[in-house]
């Protein structure tokens, strides 16, 4: 039972340290390489979603250049950096779509490949993720 | 013996033949991981946890299938378990199982099958605030049962009915990924059910409890530990809870092997189980 008490009190502990995490400073930023680091680590994400049959068809008609400008530009805003998200919000992009569960997260794993490739530490790499999952329920289905 | 060490192997040898081939067998749409491995009753989840995660990588709209063994070696006992596992749409999972558990000591064997139905009713595992919630039956049937109904068993079957609710922390302590699971399971199944199900001691349904929690080290390696908590029916012999610390690898979507130390205690009135665990799963 000893165990048990144990288990349930990291539990207790990780759902306390849930909400630390959560909070967005500047640190994130800084571990991505700020402004150039977050810009190259978007061009490969590009690069990894322009080769993915899985997800290029909601591409067809997208201004490469500018979708790599906005997301460079909210990554910077959302991981503390000195930015602001010009661009529409998360739900208004994405109306239309109908992004599937499996699609959303065939463009997580495209930018898990990203930030492989751009050697992005796996503690940077989940606290990126853990921001921008945020986002799901306000991209899928739409 | 030869026959669980054999299809042991084959799940072996039919795993390294997919981590080998360059082809992807499992181009399903969860992430890696979230399909679990196969616990020892068939269900989708730990070693001896069924959780509320669905099996195989299958999202809305697809199929995934799993084929699985499971192998513990104990002091006195040894665990064999071959599964099936089908699951559509991240939503419904239904499995087969077969156990057989060796009795090196008291000679013989025990056996059983295990049919499983599991529904995600709620909730997400990574996303959304709500944990993953399922509900789920394991419809078990001794093939053998001459030592169960000879050490006081009531039933040759029974019905175990669980809810379970699973989480992940995509940054949790560490920054690292963490995942929980709890199941609540009413059952009246002796030893998994393999020494038949209520007792002399007690016939009712009762309420146990089964943790899980592993931390991600890296999007393929997981460590964690489980515990599950078991009735305690037979008067000859008392059940004790079930506990073990586990290493799980997730190469890619086909294929995920887990190896433990469990933990099992006194089984039969035979002191000091405890020994190694592993188990293979090839997912479709």
């Amino acid at each position: 039972m000893n165990y048990f008490a144990i288990l349930l009190a990291a539990l207790a502990l990780l759902l306390g340290s849930t909400t630390a995490q959560a909070r967005t400073d500047a640190s994130l930023y800084q571990e991505l390489g700020a402004k150039q680091g977050i810009s190259d680590l978007m061009a490969v994400f590009v690069l990894e979603i322009a080769q993915d049959e899985r997800v290029i068809h909601h591409f067809d008609n997208v201004d490469i250049d500018r979708f790599h400008r906005m997301l460079s530009q909210h990554l910077c805003e959302l991981t503390g950096g000195p930015c602001e998200y010009t661009g529409a919000d998360m739900v208004e992009v994405h109306t239309g779509m109908a992004i599937t569960r499996a699609e959303f997260n065939a463009i997580v794993e495209d930018l898990i490949t990203a930030m492989e490739k751009e050697g992005i530490a796996v503690s940077t790499q989940n606290r990126l993720l853990a921001i921008l999952a945020e986002f799901h329920g306000e991209i899928v289905g739409q | 013996m030869i026959k669980l060490y054999s299809n042991f192997l084959v799940s072996g040898v039919l795993a390294s033949t997919i981590l080998l081939c360059p082809i992807a067998y499992a181009d399903n749409g969860k992430l890696l991981g979230t399909g679990a491995v196969t616990s020892i009753e068939g269900a989708g989840g730990g070693g001896i946890v069924p959780w509320a995660t669905t099996a195989s990588y299958a999202e809305k709209g697809e199929w995934g299938f799993t084929v699985n063994g499971n192998f513990a070696d104990v002091d006195d006992f040894q665990l064999g378990v071959q599964s099936l596992n089908a699951t559509y749409g991240n939503r419904i999972e239904v499995s087969y199982a077969q156990q057989r558990l060796g009795l090196n000591t008291i000679g013989g064997d025990l056996k059983q099958e295990i049919y499983g139905l599991k529904v995600r009713v709620a909730g997400d595992v990574i996303y959304g605030d709500l944990p993953q919630l399922s509900v789920g039956v394991q419809h078990k049937r001794n093939t053998t049962f001459a030592l169960p109904e000879a050490v006081g068993a009531t039933d040759d079957t029974g019905t175990d009915v669980y809810v379970s609710a699973a989480k992940a922390w995509l940054a949790g302590p560490f920054a690292r990924t963490w995942v929980a699971n709890l199941t609540l399971r009413a059952t009246k199944a002796n030893q998994l059910g393999l020494l038949g199900f209520g007792g002399d001691k007690n016939d009712d349904y009762e309420a146990m409890a089964e943790a899980s929690l592993g931390m991600f080290i890296n999007r393929h390696w997981l460590v964690g530990a489980e515990y599950r908590q078991k009735p305690d029916n037979l008067g000859f012999a008392q059940e004790y809870d079930w506990r073990d610390v586990f290493v799980g690898w997730f190469p890619n979507k086909s294929v995920a092997v887990v190896v433990a130390y469990v933990d099992l205690k006194s089984i039969a009135g035979l002191p000091d189980q405890s020994g190694a665990y592993a188990s293979v799963q090839i997912s479709f």
